[in-house]
């Protein structure tokens, strides 16, 4: 095994200073000279048409620069579809709707002239349960959307999820043992500690900044060049500017109205426009996790093998389409390559309602669906007698394997996270006495080297070094919080023979930082690092090549240690770096010590039948519970709680736990507590009272578990691990539940009330 | 209403300023007096973030009237560092125990920690969760809080 400086250490988080002293700047607290304030008016009817918008009392009041409605704004279309515009004209399909936007010079004046804006509505009939909007004649949330063979008006979306390996029907004859449930999986939200929010500024020539916390940078900027170009703004570059990010977890992944209108704000006030969200407004006008009704079955022979997986989807698609309508493309991952299952039929439909509509979450998908699957693999293997560990061990995963939908699986440590913690829960001694406390478990798997789900999955590095031997490392990766700052700085002053203290990482603006994809897909310690390890390696060549002339040595018998380049022959012969680099520039015919490095894995999109290496590596893990139940009031209360991560390797296991601790926190909440309440279209409960989210008192202690199975593909090493944290959480505490009291909840969360309904019905 | 004149200490520091009397605390310190430290979470004293002491006891000061403050003392995240700018024991455990991820929470949650390890210097585990209950973060599943505020009570 190396010996690495860097690599390996539980190194502090480099911006946890300026956090930790108040001094790290997010946007709600950036101040520009003359900046005002942005406020937006929502429309009250799930599903209406506009039939007038009076603004003029608004537009009088002292301190208001501007008022907009779809109106007076350009044709400006966002989101994945295209389907949305940032200020209704025609007609409202949801509460969260945008109908008009003010921008005055303190936000309370901005919110008091939205009270002053009369809008005329006729309401229309509304929608809110998808089975109900798939069926023929049903009423039209978007009348002009067709769909189908025969192109009819239909609120079914135009995605082709479905995903075919085998026969399924055949396996289904010949298997011993087939079990078949409906699961429901609800709305959740990201909860970001830090509200949304951006604030947009033009120079003099109609160039504009946008100082915004967004994941995707590189994309960010180019869905408002091409808002720029739709305003009537051609060839005006664009700017995005990062400030410190207060939590992300997918919230950030695409652009939104709220963006959008602060920049046609900003352009016709010229002055800089802020606009943040109020908490109300975080819970009810941004998009939560993608709600969905998974019908399942999964067979197996006699022994246990599982034979084929069958999964029907209906996908609540709300009023306008974001990433919720596309993580049924990711949920095929879990669906045809969690354990070994040669035959699949997969397919989901999206459909529109007078919904919120859904966007990405952490996992994308794959806590929905690996809730289904896993929960059911322990029904299945009750039907066939076998213990859920033995049946799990018996289909798991293993490097070398290809899956139906060709994933090329390479480093796999499943089973030894299975049985990690089996080991930890004392598995055989303590499952199935079903007295009021039982264990369960639960695994996933997940893209652990990057994810092609654009044409690109590239991230690009340039690093240059100073006279006294900083080094600055641009990246086009974002730090959201988890740490891949750190990271990246771990992998170069590793690869470049330098201490952390020495690397300089930034990321926060598109006109200083290369492109990068986004964070998403727990890519960016995969990607973004093997970038910065790349570049790193030709600075280090570049530092051996102006070395070898002034120590009189060849290149190849150079090396780089603690800032000191030495000869690999004769240690003696050495030179610290601040005097190679004066020597690289500092002279007749200098050069620079500078490089760059774009790298984009070796994976591939998925084809016409949604089949391909998706990811260069895969990443796995299992999560195990011990829970107590309370037959009186219905708690769950956890008891242990094991994780057990396949990472590749730890590049900082500090950081990582961070993650494994945040996830399965998340996952927690996602299993027992949190749901965003609709009613009739209407967000019930948009505040922290009402939404569950689990408390420092909640939080059970988590034993993590780091399994390395050293990838050959990874930084080091390294898979990403962002997401895996809370993919198997709840069917891990759902099985755990039934293996405690002997009933089987099926929708999410598992609340005493249901725990208390289903014991009452087992009587 | 007419303004009000008040006059209290901020990390020490003496303070007058004239404000309009609905100004919650949290407004004073952010927008007044520039501490831009103090985080609003959601304006509803239900997540912490806006955390502030007053007079070494925690309060939310985004549902506390600023006029409140009148003759008191208040500490903001700004004010845990000493004179010569060394962090305090408990902001040093949050970087070495890895409790800071987003950061946003991490100022109203430090103060939470200060108030609890200066009322009770060895709290248990049980007491430690308790004292930082009010404060909410998504980012870090508390289990760091927890290790870096017991690593800090060992050393105050």
């Amino acid at each position: 095994m190396e010996e690495f400086i860097n690599v390996g250490k539980r190194i502090p988080k480099m911006d946890a200073e300026e956090k930790v002293t108040g001094k790290a700047i997010y946007i709600h607290d950036l101040k520009i000279p003359g900046m005002i304030y942005g406020k937006i008016l929502y429309s009250p009817h799930p599903h209406a048409k506009i039939v007038s918008i009076d603004t003029s009392r608004a537009e009088k009041l002292p301190g208001v620069k501007a008022v907009l409605t779809g109106y007076n704004i350009p044709p400006i279309k966002f989101g994945v579809y295209k389907d949305n515009v940032p200020l209704k004209a025609k007609k409202v399909c949801s509460l969260r709707d945008e109908i008009a936007a003010v921008a005055a010079t303190d936000p309370d004046i901005a919110e008091e002239a939205l009270n002053l804006i009369k809008v005329e509505y006729e309401i229309l009939p509304a929608i809110f349960d998808p089975e109900e909007a798939m069926k023929e004649g049903a009423l039209l949330i978007h009348e002009e959307h067709v769909g189908g063979k025969e192109k009819k008006p239909t609120n079914v979306l135009n995605f082709p999820w479905r995903l075919i390996a085998g026969d399924v029907e055949e396996a289904r004859k010949n298997s011993a043992y087939v079990a078949e449930d409906r699961f429901k999986v609800t709305w959740v939200t990201h909860c970001c500690l830090g509200t949304s929010g951006c604030l947009a500024l033009f120079d003099h020539k109609n160039n504009l900044t946008m100082y915004s916390i967004t994941q995707i940078p590189s994309l960010a900027q180019r869905d408002f060049t091409e808002a720029l170009a739709a305003m009537g703004l051609k060839n005006k570059k664009v700017r995005v500017i990062k400030t410190m990010i207060g939590g992300g977890f997918g919230s950030k992944l695409d652009t939104y109205a709220f963006e959008y209108i602060a920049i046609l704000l900003a352009y016709k006030t010229k002055k800089p426009v802020k606009i943040i969200f109020t908490r109300e407004e975080e819970f009810f006008a941004t998009s939560p996790r993608q709600c969905a009704i998974i019908d399942i079955a999964q067979g197996c022979t006699k022994d246990g093998t599982l034979t084929f997986r069958d999964i029907r989807m209906i996908l609540d698609n709300g009023a306008y389409t974001s990433w919720g309508a596309t993580v049924p493309s990711v949920m095929m991952m879990p669906s045809s390559s969690l354990y070994k299952v040669p035959n699949i039929r997969f397919s989901a439909k999206c459909v529109y309602t007078n919904n919120t509509y859904s966007q990405a979450m952490r996992g994308y998908g794959t806590p929905q669906v690996t809730f289904a699957i896993d929960s059911q693999i322990d029904a299945l293997a009750e039907k066939a007698g076998i213990d859920p560990l033995d049946f799990r061990l018996r289909n798991a995963n293993m490097p070398g394997d290809v899956t139906p939908q060709n994933f090329k699986i390479n480093t796999c440590g499943l089973r030894e996270c299975i049985d990690a913690v089996a080991q930890k829960l004392d598995w055989r001694q303590v499952r199935g006495r079903k007295d009021g406390r039982g264990v369960g478990m639960a695994s996933l798997i997940h893209v652990g080297g990057g994810a092609r789900v654009y044409k690109s999955d590239g991230c690009g590095t340039i690093i240059k070094m100073d006279d006294f031997g900083t080094v600055n490392v641009f990246t086009g990766a974002t730090d959201m919080g988890q740490g891949s700052e750190t990271v990246i700085a771990q992998i170069v002053a590793e690869e470049l023979g330098v201490r952390v203290e020495d690397v300089v990482v930034t990321h926060t603006d598109t006109d200083i930082c290369p492109w990068d994809v986004g964070a998403h897909a727990s890519r960016t310690t995969f990607v973004a690092g093997n970038s910065a390890k790349g570049a790193a390696k030709k600075v280090k060549d570049q530092l051996l090549e102006v070395a070898a002339k002034s120590l009189g040595e060849n290149p190849e018998n150079l090396d780089i240690r603690d800032r000191t380049v030495f000869s690999k022959k004769d240690p003696e012969k050495k030179s610290p770096l601040g005097k190679v680099l004066r020597a690289a520039h500092y002279a007749a015919g200098g050069s620079m010590v500078m490089a760059e490095y774009f790298y984009d894995p070796p994976n591939e999109n998925l084809d016409r039948e949604l089949k391909g290496n998706l990811s260069v590596t895969y990443t796995f893990g299992t999560h195990g519970v011990e829970v107590e139940v309370d037959k009186e009031t219905g708690q769950v209360k956890i008891l242990k709680y094991i994780a057990a991560h396949d990472v590749g390797r730890a590049i900082n296991p500090m950081l990582l736990e961070g993650q494994v601790y945040g996830g399965a926190t998340m996952g927690i909440g996602y299993a027992l507590t949190e749901k965003l309440i609709l009613k009739d279209g209407k967000v019930m409960n948009p505040n922290f009272l009402d939404y569950k989210m689990l408390t420092a008192k909640d939080v059970p202690n988590i034993e993590t578990i780091v399994i390395e199975t050293n990838d050959q593909f990874g930084p080091f090493g390294a898979k990403g691990v962002g997401e895996p944290g809370l993919v198997p959480t709840a069917p891990a505490i759902a099985n755990a539940i039934y293996d405690a009291v002997g009933v089987r909840i099926k929708d999410l969360p598992i609340t005493p009330e249901k725990v208390l309904a289903a014991l009452k019905e087992k009587g | 209403m007419d303004k009000q004149t008040l006059n209290f200490t901020v990390n020490g520091e003496p303070v007058s300023v004239e404000i309009e009397p609905h100004l919650t605390l949290l407004q004073l310190l952010r927008d007044k007096l520039e501490l831009t430290g103090t985080k609003e979470g959601c304006g509803m004293g239900e997540c912490g973030a806006c955390t502030v002491l007053l007079d070494g006891k925690t309060v939310n000061s985004c549902i506390f009237p600023a006029i409140e403050v009148d003759g008191k003392n208040v500490i903001t995240i700004e004010g845990l560092t000493d004179e010569q700018g060394n962090l305090h024991p408990i902001q040093k455990a949050f970087i070495e125990y890895g409790a800071v991820q987003c950061g946003f929470c991490t100022p109203g949650m430090v103060l939470s920690a200060k108030a609890l390890l200066d009322e009770n210097s060895k709290p248990t585990e049980e007491e430690i969760r308790h004292g930082i209950a009010g404060n909410l973060c998504r980012c870090t599943g508390y289990i760091q809080i927890l290790q870096a505020i017991k690593a800090a009570s060992k050393q105050t």
